[in-house]
């Protein structure tokens, strides 16, 4: 992996059941995730994903690129931004930005319908 | 009104967590990964795990017993109604695999108000039985209109 190199796209469509299937594998219950009506009424366009769901798409998306290896991942950072919602598309993206030592930097951008959900997100991953 | 930085350096319990096959199976499915070393011990195995693998970001499940006490305690006085999950970041050390138990410690690291918000930036450290660590954390949450 070369700086300026771009890592191969993941997209996802997260069901409409994805966000209780989150919850129970992690732990995060928020009604925000998983009670539509609860979401609403709390001014939100529906149920939202957990962002640390897009996280662990991120991560998934860098660890792939780098040959799919769960330990070529040493450190991701994110921000989040905007909310997530199930039933439409997320495209993960990400451009080499630095190439040290066996080590490289991805910046990572996690998209969905034109918001970016996940910014300014850094991955260094082991590459040799 | 400013945020109250008191809490700041304040610690937590330990909080340990064992690590079980299946629970690495309903997280790396929810996630949608498709690697076979977080679902087949063989697999694993002839990758050069010790057992089955946890991907990377298990660890907000073995850490969140660690964090949820930091995050609803009275002293750090987070508004929950107001509060976005800002920010994250995780440094990785040894693998943690299927039959590890992973002791988390969290300290609220840093309370600070910019912007008309308030920041609550918390450190967890995650451990495995052999005293190796497993990941470093940093949570920030973000409250509006402190």
């Amino acid at each position: 992996m070369d700086v300026g190199d771009q890592i191969p796209e993941l997209r996802v469509t997260p069901d409409r059941f994805l966000p209780h299937r989150y919850a129970g594998a992690s732990g995060d219950y928020n009604p925000i995730h998983i009670d539509k009506e609860f979401a609403t009424q709390v001014g939100l366009p529906g149920n939202i994903l957990h962002g640390l769901y897009g996280m662990g798409l991120v991560a998934r998306a860098n660890a792939a690129a780098a040959g799919g290896d769960p330990r070529s991942l040493k450190r991701l950072s994110v921000q989040f931004r905007g909310m997530g919602l199930p039933e439409q598309e997320i495209v993960v993206s990400g451009t080499v930005t630095e190439a040290v030592d066996g080590s490289v930097l991805v910046d990572t951008v996690a998209e969905q319908a034109g918001n970016q959900i996940i910014k300014n997100a850094v991955a260094e991953l082991r590459t040799s | 009104m400013a945020v109250d930085t008191s809490a700041q350096g304040k610690t937590y319990p330990p909080f340990a967590y064992e690590v079980g096959k299946e629970k690495i199976r309903e997280y790396a499915l929810a996630v949608g990964e498709d690697n076979s070393v977080y679902f087949d011990r063989d697999a694993a195995k002839a990758a050069g795990f010790r057992d089955v693998p946890a991907p990377p970001m298990f660890a907000v499940v073995y850490a969140a017993g660690a964090m949820g006490p930091a995050i609803l305690d009275p002293e750090v006085g987070i508004n929950f109604a107001l509060m976005v999950h800002g920010g994250q970041e995780f440094v990785w050390g040894e693998p943690v695999c299927s039959g590890d138990t992973i002791t988390t410690v969290v300290e609220c690291k840093e309370i600070f108000e910019k912007d008309g918000k308030g920041f609550y930036a918390f450190e967890s450290v995650s451990t495995n039985q052999d005293g190796q660590e497993v990941v470093r954390g940093t949570w920030t949450n973000i409250v509006r209109g402190v």
